[in-house]
């Protein structure tokens, strides 16, 4: 199932143009690794795809619906979910707080002020956190986090229930099978593993190849080995173009790549 | 299926400081009466008014993230209702009254709320104050120049009104009558705050950013927040007039709503009790600093000199010399049942 196709966008910043006419394509249940040097859009193509920046050109579809004006908070309504490359978490609540708050952002604010559904997400809570080992850190604030932790908390907001072991009944199976609010069917990981010691990076795969069975995931990211092995398509950018992509296997041989990626050391 | 809740739920530290903290302020408002003079008691009931203006502040700001001069415009709306309610329509009844200081405060809330919060691109911080700033001034230059409403001599409220059969009028009757209604703003204010609502606002306060991305439409609590600490404001400001029985134009202006700012910095911004006692300390202060013979003429300065240390050196107020930053954000999550815990042992 096609989730995301990106077709000839588009961004200047003044005289800089950061991305020119990129074309992309994103498949259900498979994890696609975007590279390239700095300065070559990586970034830029994952803010535009999550709407923090609109395209000067160009358009995006996610699941069918052209997204490419749409603001952010919808975009994230259809199912689209961002982490960014600066950590981004809510530094003065605690991990569970965090968490919360990610959870119940499809509930209107009249459900929120009788804080209805608090309950109900106890235990979806409890099992992300379990999830990514945050559980001893429950009730600590997330400044008080280390780094790597930090990150986990940001992609475990991202991934919502997708890492979930529970069995589901076949009313909910049916249900899931249909793009529902604020389920995430899109993953964008800008730089996941940054600042993370080698065990937490192996965590991190695995975590990740788990959610893929119910989603896309898009990663930027600068450790090659991660993303290859975790990835099964590599897309290469370079000044503002896709310049190759391909299963890991081609892109390691490939030329261009090589060229590129030398050519700058 | 296992689910292993590792979590104790017994390690959610449990804070008392600032529950104890707000029963002793109330317990010893309450008591005030007992103890202190006709003079002291009325002050204190206009203090208390204030306070009212105060956590409306603290609303926006402390907890949402909103730096709204507004306040003070709101707070001389509702005074100037009442007062043209009473004085063109002769309503005498304290309902009506409060029920029309409340619904001009959420009408004008929404209406200057959605101006400012409904724009195609997210408002800055400077934005909100410059706008709000500019609506408390242009408030009391209209009102000044309204002959209607009385310019720049303001209203006098003639009628004394009944609140729960009781006169209202300066005394202890008044004063209790104006603690029972900021007790219930304050519960009100207090299940808004700790509701899954009030994590949304804390969210607010912290990255909007974030909460855009999470799929939050971010204008929405914001505007629910301004409207609601705008009715409080003005509904302080309508008993405000009938306690003083006048309004004027500056009660519109600049100077009550960056006093309200002031208010809650002194009290410890964050909490909703440190604007109550940021309010009584700042106003009690300057009523006996001026009445000092060797500072009579610069207690202004003295004041402010006092201010500015508070500030620097306390950046949480008066509040934060006794509660610590991690009870003042407090726990917004699901505090486990037993229920829950029997629920998640049946599957280890």
């Amino acid at each position: 199932m096609r989730i995301i196709e990106v077709q000839g966008v588009c961004k200047q910043f003044g005289t800089l143009c950061a991305l020119n006419g990129v074309n992309l394509k994103i498949d259900h249940n498979k994890i696609y690794g975007l590279i390239g040097p700095n300065g070559s859009g990586k970034t830029t193509l994952m803010k535009a795809i999550s709407g923090a920046h609109f395209p000067d050109k160009g358009t995006i579809c996610f699941l069918g619906q052209d997204i490419t004006c749409m603001n952010p908070h919808l975009r994230s309504q259809l199912g689209l979910s961002i982490k960014f490359q600066i950590t981004s978490v809510f530094p003065e609540l605690c991990v569970y707080d965090n968490l919360l708050i990610a959870k119940q952002a499809g509930e209107s604010s009249w459900k929120l002020l009788w804080s209805r559904s608090k309950k109900a997400l106890h235990e979806e809570i409890l099992e992300i956190m379990e999830c990514f080992h945050l559980q001893d850190r429950a009730y600590d604030r997330v400044s008080d986090l280390s780094h790597g932790e930090q990150q986990w908390l940001e992609i475990s907001m991202a991934t919502h229930d997708l890492l979930s072991n529970r069995e589901l009944s076949q009313e909910q199976q049916a249900e899931n099978s249909t793009p529902s609010p604020l389920k995430p069917r899109l993953l964008l990981l800008d730089e996941p593993t940054a600042g993370m010691s080698k065990e937490e990076r192996k965590i991190t795969g695995e975590l990740l190849l788990k959610a893929k069975q119910n989603c896309a995931i898009l990663i930027v990211e600068h450790d090659l080995d991660f993303i290859k092995d975790i990835c099964d398509h590599i897309i290469v950018l370079s000044n503002g173009e896709v310049l190759d992509e391909g299963t890991p296997e081609e892109i390691e041989s490939s030329n261009q790549v090589i060229e590129v990626y030398t050519s700058r050391v | 299926m296992c689910l292993k809740n590792k979590i104790n739920m017994n390690k959610i530290p449990k804070y008392r400081a600032l529950p104890v903290f707000e029963g002793a302020v109330f317990a010893l408002l309450l008591f005030v009466p007992l103890i202190a003079d006709k003079f002291v008691i009325s002050s204190l009931t206009v203090f208390l008014l204030l306070s009212m203006l105060a956590i409306s502040f603290e609303l926006c700001w402390g907890y949402t993230g909103i730096l709204t001069f507004g306040q003070g415009f709101f707070f001389g709306i509702g005074g100037y209702v009442v007062a043209i309610l009473m004085n063109k329509a002769q309503v005498i009844n304290f309902y009506v009254l409060s029920a029309g200081a409340i619904g001009i405060g959420i009408l004008l809330g929404l209406f200057f709320g959605a101006f400012l919060f409904l724009g195609k691109r997210v408002p800055t911080i400077i934005f909100i104050a410059i706008g709000t700033m500019t609506l408390s001034y242009l408030g009391e230059r209209f009102f000044t120049g309204w002959a209607w409403v009385g310019a720049a001599n303001g209203q006098t409220l003639w009628e004394v009104v009944e609140v729960f059969g009781v006169e209202f009028i300066p005394g202890v009757k008044a004063f209790y009558v104006v603690m029972f209604f900021l007790t219930i703003i304050y519960l009100l204010c207090r299940f808004v705050v700790r509701s899954q609502l009030g994590l949304v606002c804390s969210g607010l306060r912290q990255s909007e950013e974030r909460l855009k991305f999470l799929g939050y439409q971010i204008q929405v609590p914001k505007l629910i927040i301004f409207t609601f600490a705008a009715a409080i404001a003005s509904f302080a400001g309508g008993v405000f007039s009938l306690h003083e029985g006048f309004v004027g134009p500056t009660s519109l202006g600049f100077t009550f709503s960056a006093y309200a700012a002031l208010y809650c910095l002194f009290g410890g911004s964050g909490t909703l009790i440190g604007a109550i006692i940021g309010t009584i300390a700042i106003e009690m202060a300057r009523l006996y600093l001026s009445d000092i013979n060797m500072i009579k003429h610069y207690w202004q300065i003295v004041l402010g000199a006092i201010l500015i240390v508070v500030i620097l050196f306390r950046p949480h107020g008066i509040v934060g010399l006794f509660v610590g930053t991690r009870e003042r954000i407090g726990y917004f999550g699901f505090r486990g049942t037993r229920k829950l815990k029997v629920k998640a042992d049946k599957y280890v």
